[in-house]
């Protein structure tokens, strides 16, 4: 008898024996392995439309700038956050807060671009954004499923740019809720009954074009559309394993499942994950609207960073919530903010990024954004977003100048700065900074 | 009682029907049919136009692949021109069609579809404003679309489309030629020329010159910065006013207007004077400065402008243009014709209308050349993929996709006479379908493979499922009831989304599938009671109509039919 198992079927084995994704440390994938041996992942939480920084992470109370919002002590004893985020004050020790990220973008399209990407966008040729090089450069062979996800995306997709479209994240609608267009809607008998006459007339179509339809990669597609279709790997995205505390914990919404799929996603060897909140884009009535997004980020971007941390998963995965601006320190008649991308603030945790710390520090009476010469005002400690993207990169294990020859023929690196020691642990720039 | 309630119901169903009547109405573009002579003698340009190709598959000493037969030049054209694969209505009326001149006059009377102006303008408007949303208020790219569309209608002249885009004034709603300007608008900061001035170089003039916005072309010494901000100049005076964009050649202070550059680490600003890179003699002496711009793109001598559209148009013909990226052009070179200037000077000689250069290419040698390669290497395949001599395989855009999917599951044209339920439900699919496939911006004619999302989407999408369906009127329910046999019934489905009549092997192997059905077990008990019974295992579980879906799902699904060839 020969005993020459697939590995599918192994991973079935192992599922049927309730070993699979409910112990992600005991599968053969990202988990098993620890720490530095273990290649890195990136979860950016978007916060579409623009967050506030002086809700969250910067609040200026009892100033001009401040409105409604007042500030709390966190388990950072130097640094205080908006009160709207108390569960993340109590993780805050774990994080680093960046308060002076720079753009010059103050349009939403053009904004997104930017800090997705690290670069400002131009007419002549799109960027991967950041994630998208990430999920190329650190491909995971293993995986049957996209190496790159956004979940509860917006319209605007994170694409693979220059990269090429196979590099655009796969678009999770609603995280935990199931998948689009993953099952056939025919029985398994008539589908391969389908997929015989494919072939047949797929062999008509290629039999005296086989070099312009290798090039096509259209049956490579369809390959990889049918392997993840059957995969183990796409229990990856349902929730009906976790508990109902831990669901709880994360919130019954979209963002707060996309968190907990995030998560499980990063168990399974998935390198970039990018979940979306959205509403922040509140040039009416900024405080409510901030108070209702806060409810739904808090629990979740806490959760995810304590979950992280108990699975020994948060030294191999960086955390990033971010948006694509900042808002007015000023509040318009409407109790509204307006767009700012003078200063703005992101979270960063995990992945050998610093912790407990702050950078940057931003001015509590300055209503304009340029001098009256028509200079930019900045804040204390500028950050450039492609700065921040170097180091990510660094952090990582990839090589940020890497230079890619474009379909335009012009030869662009990934990253359009150097990486800042200064943002990561001492152990960790030593060793990435050096190589 | 029962009187009022039936006038009531009545009176809604009119009402649905009229509101569903109006959605679905397509806006004729006004003004008189396409201007499209048949009597214009083009033969001797085409003529040239294949020669200069023969001279080269020689000189290169690559081979030349055989023709495809007028089937597939039809499919051809119909992606090309109204973005679907031809209906079977359409391919029937072909066929019988056996006057000399076939394909001519079948474009000829593409063109005159509304269909032609309606999609061609959908893709023009991609390269003059771009697919994103634009500013607030001040644009609207639907009012701009059916303009553009209108001129083609009409057969306009390009040089006239383009002089009416970058000199326009008046509202974004009023005049929707404005909109190639307002798209330009920055909240706060006002037009931005430099956005302006690059793409008027790229699209009608075919060159990549943004860079030069920063600093001299790394690559190509003929640009300078000062080249840009010169172009860029010309746009200083144009502004937005509650009157539309008007140009202002003063300001409130009675200084004239003049465009000025802020170095790096400068206090003030640098002035510039409009300028224009080469020929100068070409810029009017009197007019606005945007007049004076526009006339000296379209000058007469500027063979950029005639090649950058007979660039795109062969793109937007062949699914890959002649140069890539399209608007990135080599410089032409004095002495020196290539493809793109001989249909360039045939366009010039006949008015600029975009209606010869989709002649000649339909016309042409190479657009009836065949996807097919005998290479042995990818060398050899390579080499008659960049000298033309093969046609390219170019995966359709997402809209050529849902266009071929909907028409392939109607038998009858979906146009602008087709019932309204049928209008609307393309519309409402057409968004939606494009939603989850991706679109392509304006990047629409660099060359993509597919996606894993795309590929599932063709196989388990709600699309797929609803046009392969044998449900009501749709095609595959037609087909099975209308076809005289089972070998009609494979021709009629192949032809609807193939555009061909299936291979020997092809038409066997779907011929077993549908001698396998219940309906055709008991056919042949019904013909031979006596005959002993099926053993069960071997016993049919498939039905007719199933068999027929599975048929027209897996042609939905092969490279054939994602694959412009």
């Amino acid at each position: 008898m020969h005993l020459n198992p697939t590995r599918r079927q192994v991973l079935q084995f192992l599922s049927a024996c309730g070993v699979s994704l409910a112990l992600p440390a005991m599968t053969a994938r990202a988990a098993a392995r620890r720490r530095d041996e273990r290649p890195k992942s990136l979860i950016t939480l978007w916060m579409n439309g623009g967050m506030s920084q002086l809700e969250t992470w910067d609040p200026h109370p009892g100033t001009k700038s401040g409105g409604e919002v007042k500030d709390i002590a966190t388990s950072n004893k130097d640094v205080r956050i908006s009160e709207l985020l108390p569960q993340m004050a109590e993780q805050l020790h774990s994080c680093m807060l960046i308060r002076s990220l720079t753009s010059k973008e103050g349009d939403h399209e053009r904004g997104a671009a930017f800090v997705k990407t690290g670069y400002r966008p131009e007419p002549t040729l799109k960027y991967p954004t950041l994630g998208a090089i990430a999920a190329h450069e650190l491909t995971n062979s293993e995986l049957e499923i996209p190496q790159y996800v956004t979940l509860a995306p917006d319209r605007i997709v994170p694409e693979g740019g220059y990269l090429g479209n196979q590099w655009d994240a796969f678009r999770v609608f609603q995280p935990g809720n199931g998948l689009s267009n993953l099952k056939s809607y025919v029985s398994p008998e008539r589908q391969a009954d389908r997929l015989q006459g494919l072939h047949v007339v797929s062999q008509q179509f290629e039999q005296r074009r086989q070099f312009g339809a290798k090039r096509t990669l259209h049956q490579n597609t369809l390959d990889r559309a049918l392997e993840m279709m059957s995969s183990e790997q796409l229990k990856a995205f349902e929730l009906d394993t976790e508990s109902t505390g831990v669901k709880a914990a994360y919130g019954d919404t979209s963002f707060g499942r996309g968190c907990l799929v995030a998560r499980r996603l990063v168990e399974v060897g998935v390198r970039s994950i990018e979940v979306t909140l959205p509403g922040f884009d509140t040039h009416v009535a900024n405080h409510s609207g901030h108070v209702t997004n806060c409810k739904i980020l808090d629990p979740a971007i806490a959760t995810l960073i304590q979950e992280l941390r108990e699975r020994d998963l948060l030294d191999s995965t960086i955390v990033l919530c971010i948006s694509e601006f900042g808002r007015t320190p000023g509040i318009n008649p409407a109790a509204g903010r307006d767009h700012w991308p003078n200063w703005f603030s992101c979270m960063i945790a995990g992945g050998g990024f610093r912790e407990n710390t702050v950078i940057g520090a931003t001015p509590t009476d300055v209503f304009e954004g340029k001098k009256a010469d028509g200079k930019l005002i900045l804040p204390a400690a500028p950050v450039l977003v492609p700065e921040l993207y170097a180091t990510i990169m660094a952090t990582m294990g990839i090589d940020f100048r890497k230079e890619i020859v474009t379909p335009i023929g012009r030869p662009i690196r990934f990253a359009d700065a150097l990486p800042s020691a200064y943002l990561l642990k001492e152990d960790v720039a030593g060793k990435v900074i050096r190589s | 009682m029962r009187a009022v309630v039936i006038l009531f119901a009545l009176l809604i169903a009119g009402l649905v029907l009229k509101v569903v009547q109006v959605a679905g109405r397509v806006d004729q573009p006004v003004g008189s049919p396409a201007a499209v002579a048949d009597d214009q003698q083009l033969g001797p340009a085409v003529a040239r136009l294949n020669e200069q190709f023969h001279t080269q598959w020689q000189a290169e000493k690559v081979q030349v692949v055989d023709t495809v037969d007028d089937f597939a030049v039809l499919r051809r054209l119909s992606l090309a021109m109204f973005g679907t694969v031809p209906s079977l209505e359409d391919i029937r009326a072909f066929e019988d069609d056996d006057q000399p001149n076939r394909i001519d006059r079948w474009v000829v009377r593409m063109l005159q579809d509304s269909r032609y102006s309606d999609y061609f303008a959908e893709r023009l408007a991609r390269s003059l404003v771009g697919v994103e949303e634009g500013p607030f208020i001040v644009f609207r790219r639907d009012r701009m679309t059916a303009w553009l569309a209108e001129q083609l209608h009409k057969d306009a002249s390009w040089s006239q489309m383009t002089k009416e885009l970058i000199a326009a004034e008046g509202l974004w709603t009023d005049r929707p030629a404005a909109n190639f300007i307002t798209v330009a608008d920055i909240e706060d900061e006002g037009l931005d020329v430099n956005k302006l001035a690059g793409r008027t170089v790229r699209t009608f003039l075919g060159q990549r010159i943004d860079c030069a916005q920063c600093h001299d072309h790394p690559f190509d010494p003929a640009w300078k910065q000062s080249d840009f901000e010169g172009l860029a100049a010309f746009y200083c005076q144009a502004s937005l006013s509650p009157g539309g964009v008007t140009d202002y050649e003063t300001d409130k202070d009675e200084q004239k207007v003049v465009y000025k550059v802020l170095d790096p680490g400068a206090e003030t600003g640098r002035v510039v004077a409009s300028a224009v890179p080469f020929h100068p003699e070409w810029l009017p002496a009197d007019g606005g400065l945007r007049y004076r711009l526009a006339e000296w793109v379209t000058h007469k001598d500027n063979r950029r402008f005639e090649r950058a559209i007979a660039n795109r148009v062969w793109g937007f013909m062949l699914g890959k243009p002649f140069h890539e990226p399209v608007d990135d052009l080599p410089h032409p070179v004095d002495g020196e014709i290539d493809a793109l200037d001989i249909l360039g000077q045939e366009f010039r000689a006949r008015g600029d209308r975009l209606s010869v250069l989709i002649r000649m290419i339909a016309m042409s040698d190479v657009f009836h050349l065949s996807s097919e390669s005998s290479a042995d290497n990818d060398e050899t395949y390579t080499r008659q993929v960049q000298a033309w001599s093969v046609f390219p395989l170019v995966r359709l855009r997402p809209e050529q996709v849902i266009g071929s999917l909907f028409q392939a599951g109607h038998i009858r044209s979906i146009d602008q006479n087709s019932n309204p339920f049928v209008r609307v439900t393309k519309f409402g699919n057409e968004n939606d379908f494009l939603n989850e496939y991706g679109d392509l911006g304006d990047d629409e004619l660099l060359q993509q493979v597919g996606t894993i999302p795309q590929a599932l989407l063709r196989m388990n999408g709600r699309f797929t499922a609803e046009q392969s369906k044998v449900d009501a009127l749709s095609a595959p329910a037609q087909i099975l009831s209308f076809s005289p046999d089972n070998a009609a019934i494979i021709d009629n489905c192949y032809l609807a989304c193939l555009c061909r009549l299936p291979a020997v092997d092809e038409r066997t192997y779907f011929l077993n599938l549908l001698e396998s059905t219940t309906e055709a077990a008991a056919e042949r008990r019904k013909a031979n009671p006596e005959a002993p019974e099926v053993i069960p295992e071997s016993k049919p579980t498939r039905t007719r109509a199933q068999v027929v879906e599975d048929l027209v799902w897996t042609l939905f699904n092969s490279p054939e039919f994602s694959w412009n060839h």
